[in-house]
């Protein structure tokens, strides 16, 4: 049963942690590669409260406001310039943050934190939570994709400039895109920390932005039941085959390569060709 | 309120040694059509992409309702009331045409992203924009995508999501441009329905045969320059408007002097 429940915490994790970036990438049409960091800023905030005495369900709104407000000065710096450009600096926005948690003996340097205290309840709660989490994140995107920003999402996704012409404060929403996504990431990684009770540097590189990613993509870029299926096959996979694990940057770049490729739709799409036309509304308003 | 809505003072735009846009000044009166027209590359796109921000005024101002908008970006003075149909056609692929104009007509919900994260109902842009498809007479289409739509259809689409915004002034670029002469003709006289029913328009266009028909006045640009202003026949039979058209540089330097006093 043990087996089960740190599984199922992996998996409420990953889909959080997944639909975070599926918000700003998938709804709002931002590429981020170098998301990981933010769930290492949630992870390393929150690890750190909770190591000076801080309960830990208050790390959470911690580590989700620190997370938040990177986020809004990454996206900042992201306001003037375009996708390929984007993806050149949010993955150097992963690198960066590498790189000073390294440096860094505060926060641990190449050894990272370990000994992170008991979140105070039992690995069931534990569990429950993360997967509660996970669902509040899953129906926080179902309400925003019907409301009217995720309508100005989907077309800041398809056309900025279109946008701006219809009087869309264009970058106002990207930020608030960015916000809301780090947020949760940073949310994700306050779990992640008193999940695995370790946490270094190497736990939020490139390799975990690209994995986060292709979550994203498995799924449909956009859709938020087909990431929620795709992070949560995707993130038992290393736990259920070795070999995944042991060639994590072969396994979900490949994925990620062979999505683009073969179905750039992703498992919404495939599904809807599959079940008909109920799903394919899911997948294109996205 | 003055009779002017749309003022543009000595207007100058230039892109590195090149002056497309010299020195030129206009005003739409609240109410007209007015036709923006000139040869290729006399500046008219340009003029008009300086009104609504995509190029910056390298000197003059652009005052919409007596005050100035120069300096705002793009966003900022569509909400004071400008719209901007524009030239090459930019539906939103991944939406109906009804869900298209709908997105403009809720311009009021989506003026910041806080009010637009508290707003899920679209039932009443739905039917504004159901009412404005109606008008540009392509209402039959509502729930199809823009894909699949023939130039003519997205041409009335792009006009009715300009509407939708509620514009006091509405600027049209080149939307005849592509289109068969019965096309074209049905969509003027659309122009001129829209405008009998209050809104102040300006009209780009190459089509002279329709600005002449349903514009009430016309501002004629060339190189860069206006060389005429006035009611559509009279400014069509001044030398200088011919000369410009048919390519009599004499007669055209002589219009600009002429032009300028």
């Amino acid at each position: 049963m043990a087996y089960e429940i740190t599984l199922l915490t992996t998996m409420g994790i990953s889909v959080l942690f997944a639909l975070s970036l599926n918000l700003i990438t998938g709804f709002c049409g931002q590429i981020s590669l170098g998301h990981a960091a933010f769930l290492g800023i949630g992870a390393y905030a929150s690890a750190m409260c909770s190591r000076a005495g801080m309960p830990f369900l208050a790390t959470i709104p911690l580590a989700m406001l620190l997370a938040g407000l990177v986020g809004i000065v990454v996206g900042l710096a992201s306001l003037r310039v375009r996708a390929d450009f984007l993806a050149i600096t949010t993955m150097g926005v992963g690198f960066l943050f590498v790189g000073i948690v390294r440096q860094q003996d505060a926060l641990g340097g190449e050894l990272g934190i370990s000994g992170i205290p008991d979140p105070g309840m039992s690995k069931t709660a534990f569990m429950l939570l993360s997967l509660a989490m996970a669902a509040a994140a899953a129906a926080l995107s179902f309400y925003i994709k019907r409301s009217w920003m995720g309508r100005v999402f989907s077309g800041i996704s398809e056309d900025e400039d279109t946008m701006r012409v219809l009087g869309i404060d264009a970058p106002a929403y990207k930020l608030w895109a960015f916000a809301i996504g780090t947020a949760l990431a940073g949310a994700a990684g306050a779990l992640y920390a008193h999940h695995l009770k370790f946490i270094g540097p190497d736990s939020f590189g490139f390799v975990e932005s690209i994995t986060v990613l292709s979550m994203v993509v498995v799924g449909g870029i956009g859709s938020v039941l087909g990431v929620t299926i795709a992070a949560a096959l995707l993130s038992v996979l290393p736990a259920w085959f070795q070999v995944i694990g042991d060639y994590k940057l072969l396994v979900y770049g490949g994925l990620l390569f062979l999505m683009m490729r073969f179905a750039p739709g992703g498992l919404a799409s495939i599904l809807s060709a599959i079940f008909g036309k109920s799903r394919a509304k899911e997948a294109g308003a996205a | 309120m003055s009779n002017e809505l749309l003022r543009v003072i000595d207007a100058t735009v230039r892109f590195g040694g090149l002056t497309a846009v010299d020195h030129v000044s206009f005003e739409v009166r609240r109410g007209e059509l007015l036709g923006l027209i000139g040869p290729n590359g006399a500046g008219k796109t340009t003029a008009l992409r300086s009104v609504t921000g995509v190029v910056a005024l390298s000197e003059g101002r652009v005052e919409l309702d007596g005050e100035r908008i120069d300096q705002l970006p793009i966003a900022k003075r569509i909400r004071k009331g400008l719209s901007l149909s524009q030239q090459m056609v930019k539906p939103l692929r991944e939406m109906s045409l009804l869900d298209n104009v709908a997105l403009a007509a809720g311009s009021d919900k989506t003026q910041s992203p806080l009010k637009a994260l508290m707003q899920v109902d679209v039932a009443r842009e739905r039917e504004d924009a159901h009412a404005m498809l109606k008008r540009v007479g392509i209402d039959h289409l509502a729930n199809d995508m823009p894909g699949i739509q023939p130039l003519g259809i997205l041409k009335r689409l792009e006009m009715a999501r300009a509407m939708a915004l509620k514009p006091k002034l509405l600027l049209l670029d080149e939307p005849l441009a592509g289109l068969n002469s019965k096309e074209a003709n049905a969509l003027a006289t659309t122009i001129a329905e829209l405008n009998a029913s209050g809104t102040t328009i300006v009209l780009i266009e190459h089509n002279l045969g329709e600005v002449i028909r349903v514009c009430q006045r016309l501002v004629v640009l060339d190189n860069g320059r206006k060389i005429a202003d006035g009611e559509p026949r009279a400014v069509m039979n001044e030398p200088v408007v011919r000369a410009a058209y048919l390519g009599g540089d004499v007669v055209a330097e002589q219009g600009v002097t002429h032009a300028a006093h």
